[in-house]
């Protein structure tokens, strides 16, 4: 059967799994791959089927981990990295920003890096300091790198594959607290463009830009402005580098009105950039201008603290509120 | 016989009876010193600084790397003895052209010339070279065009030259990385079940850099077929090596299971031995070796420092005394290896190549304008297709209307 219901993370294992089977120059490296399966069980059971030369357990190092994926690309394999949590791949952020970024340019076009750095980022699962973070940004910032993030079942099934076949280092941001939710995933589905955005929901007032974990939250919110009365169209952005400014502006030139949410801070975030690039593109659209909701410029607070500091259904309602308004 | 103080003695090695005897002697070693790295280096050496073979059978110690050169004929050593010159003369020529304004930077290889050219000799050519931005010497080895190295250091390009041509990496900036690239290279290199292997070039700066431990460890737990070849050359800009470290190098190797060798970085049929002994181990499936090549920086680190800064006269002199390229020459002379047309001819073929790099850098072409968005995705990008678009209509504005306009 090609189309079965399945969590966000079952998704991502039988993707693995998938790539796996058709390219046996894909391998899994990081910590706790192997037996455990990842502290997520994403990697569950493929060490198992495809052996410890496949699937690797590596040494807690996350700078030796992505510097020896990058050799190990160097050779012509296609390394899968798993970083166990976002805040753990600063020890890895100059091999990935110095190294992994940088080396096809360096060399003319004459070699390639096709490195997947997974990483499961944001808040909402009550964890400690360091395991809740979203530091897309600081990648998306970066030339060389590509960074995308799924937000439901399918796209996790089918960007992660896209991912490993891209030539081109890829920064994988995976919702950690949706993977749980469940989705439909065809698998023999011809899946969109990897850094296409898509609406999720179409409306006629005002959109909501988000990718990954905000994706749900938007279109709840969605929903609740119904109530109001108010059509909101809901665009998963699925990539922040590239962002896709066409999809955005033509949701843009038919509502006229841009909230984009995100997890990570406003200041500077993927939003600032949404604003300034749309601003410009769609200055006589806009009858607002574009709104961002976000996390504060503060360390990521203790986890009695997350719901305050992550938007939430009220944040995004406020800010459509706001945009309505003008 | 001055011999005896610079000794070959047997290193420290990982395993059995051997490496108890070795932590003996390395005790010893640092009870007759404050800092055990002043101690005069226990390092293998095959010629000394006078050009005398050291003997086998008066230090035995040796025997083990002896054997791996003792291949090597008089024709080879001229060879050898050829590298270094031409090497030395590259890197002199290329000094020069960055005081004349035609190299933005240069980072002098000057008396390391033994270490590179006896541990690039050692290389098979499917075995595969990760440097630091240094190793012109290990380049030359390789067939890498010397003219290619000057490309970054002109500002043309940012190394320009396609690894995978002579199995020689870019040049790495940020110091230690290469080290991982290397270990996962040599994981690759297993896991296809070659026999090549992989040598990382680093400096004794960069032994203190995480990635490096990062690196042994890996290598280690996987037992990879990589040399990890450190050219102590005993300044890090500035710093000294009592900055780096409180142990000699090679013994950090112990710490993470496998060799750890020291070796006369200035004598290069030593350094040629030692690297073909590692290189053979990580063939054979046995795993890195770390090689210590106890040498010196004659020079500055770059052309942008000044040694006279933070380094004594008398230290300089000293290293001068052990000059590879003199010590290979004085050996050719005494031993009849070579006559004086060799050295002519040399001297002829290092003014030709003197030449042809003071032509090639002063044509290399500034690179096109529009380079700056080439390369930097292997698939493409949307936002650099823009700016490159958005860029190209900008210049296109200065260029003049046509007439009549």
């Amino acid at each position: 059967m090609a189309v079965e219901k399945m969590s966000i993370a079952k998704a991502l294992n039988e993707s693995l799994r998938k790539a796996m089977d058709t390219d046996p120059k894909v391998l899994i490296m990081g910590e706790d791959v192997g037996k455990l399966g990842g502290v997520f069980r994403i990697t569950d059971g493929l060490q198992k089927d495809f052996g410890e030369e496949r699937v690797i357990d590596t040494p807690l190092a996350e700078s030796g981990i992505v510097g020896t994926a990058i050799g190990l690309a160097l050779r012509g394999y296609r390394p899968v990295v798993e970083i166990q949590f976002d805040g753990f791949v600063f020890p890895a952020y100059d091999q990935i920003v110095t190294q992994l970024a940088k080396m096809h340019a360096r060399a003319l076009g004459k070699i390639k890096l096709p490195v997947v750095v997974r990483i499961p980022y944001g808040g909402a699962i009550g964890a400690v300091e360091h395991h809740s973070e979203s530091p897309e940004t600081l990648f998306a910032h970066v030339a060389g790198l590509k960074v995308v993030s799924p937000s439901n079942a399918s796209d996790a099934y089918w960007m992660l594959q896209q991912a490993i076949l891209s030539d081109d280092p890829v920064i994988f941001f995976e919702p950690k607290r949706r993977y749980w939710d469940k989705g439909e995933v065809d698998t023999d589905a011809i899946p969109g463009e990897l850094h296409k955005a898509r609406v999720v929901r179409e409306g006629a007032d005002l959109t909501l830009a988000a990718y990954g974990p905000m994706v749900k939250v938007c279109l709840e919110a969605a929903a609740a402005a119904a109530e109001e009365g108010k059509s909101v169209e809901v665009l998963d952005l699925r990539s922040m580098s590239p962002i896709d400014f066409d999809g955005i502006q033509a949701s843009v030139e038919k509502t006229r009105r841009l909230v984009v949410v995100h997890e990570a801070p406003v200041f500077l975030g993927t939003g600032s950039e949404i604003a300034a690039r749309i601003t410009e593109r769609c200055f006589y659209h806009l009858e607002a201008p574009v709104l961002r909701v976000g996390g504060f410029h503060a360390p990521y607070p203790p986890a009695r603290l997350e719901d305050e500091y992550l938007p939430g259904l009220d944040r995004v309602l406020d800010a459509v509120d706001r945009s309505l308004a003008f | 016989m001055t011999v005896e103080s610079t000794a070959a003695r047997k290193p420290r090695r990982s395993s059995g009876t051997k490496r108890a005897a070795g932590a003996a002697s390395a005790r010893k070693t640092a009870a007759a010193t404050a800092q055990p790295h002043d101690a005069e280096p226990q390092l293998v050496q095959l010629l000394t600084p006078e050009g005398e073979r050291v003997e086998v059978d008066s230090h035995p110690e040796v025997a083990e790397f002896a054997a791996f050169v003792a291949d090597v004929t008089t024709e080879d050593l001229r060879g050898l003895y050829r590298d270094m010159v031409l090497t030395r003369r590259f890197d002199g020529e290329a000094t020069a052209l960055q005081r004349q304004g035609e190299l933005g930077l240069w980072a002098s290889l000057l008396g390391q010339e033994a270490a590179q050219i006896g541990s690039g000799r050692a290389l098979r050519d499917d075995d595969y070279v990760f440097p630091t931005y240094r190793e012109h010497g290990v380049a030359w080895c390789r067939g890498v065009d010397p003219t290619n190295l000057l490309g970054m250091f002109r500002g043309v390009n940012h190394g320009g030259w396609d690894p995978n041509t002579n199995n020689f990496h870019l040049y790495t900036i940020v110091i230690g990385s290469q080290t991982l690239h290397a270990t996962g290279y040599a994981m690759g290199v297993a896991k296809d079940g070659a026999d090549s292997a992989v040598i990382a070039y680093f400096g004794d700066g960069a032994s203190s850099q995480g990635d490096v431990m990062e690196a042994f460890n890996f290598s280690a737990v996987y037992n990879s077929p990589v040399v990890f070849f450190c050219q102590n050359n005993q300044w890090a800009i500035s710093e000294p090596t009592e900055r780096q470290m409180r142990v000699p190098l090679y013994q950090r190797a112990q710490g993470f299971g496998f060799p750890g060798i020291r070796v006369d970085g200035n004598d290069v049929l030593a350094c040629l031995a030692v690297t073909r002994w590692a290189l053979d181990r990580a063939r054979r499936g046995e795993g890195p070796a770390l090689i210590e090549a106890f040498t010196y920086r004659m020079g500055a680190h770059t052309t942008s420092d000044d040694p006279t800064k933070y380094r004594a006269d008398e230290e300089t002199a000293a290293w001068e005394a052990k000059d590879p390229i003199l010590r290979l020459k004085a050996h050719l002379l005494a031993s009849g290896g070579a006559d004086e047309a060799f050295f002519e001819e040399l001297e002829a073929e290092s003014e030709a190549l003197g030449k042809r790099v003071r032509e090639v850098v002063r044509a290399m072409p500034d690179p096109d304008t529009m380079a700056i968005f080439e390369n930097v995705y292997a698939d493409g990008h949307a936002l650099v297709d823009e700016e490159r678009a958005q860029f190209a209509a900008y210049l296109a504005s200065f260029e003049p209307a046509e007439e009549g306009h």
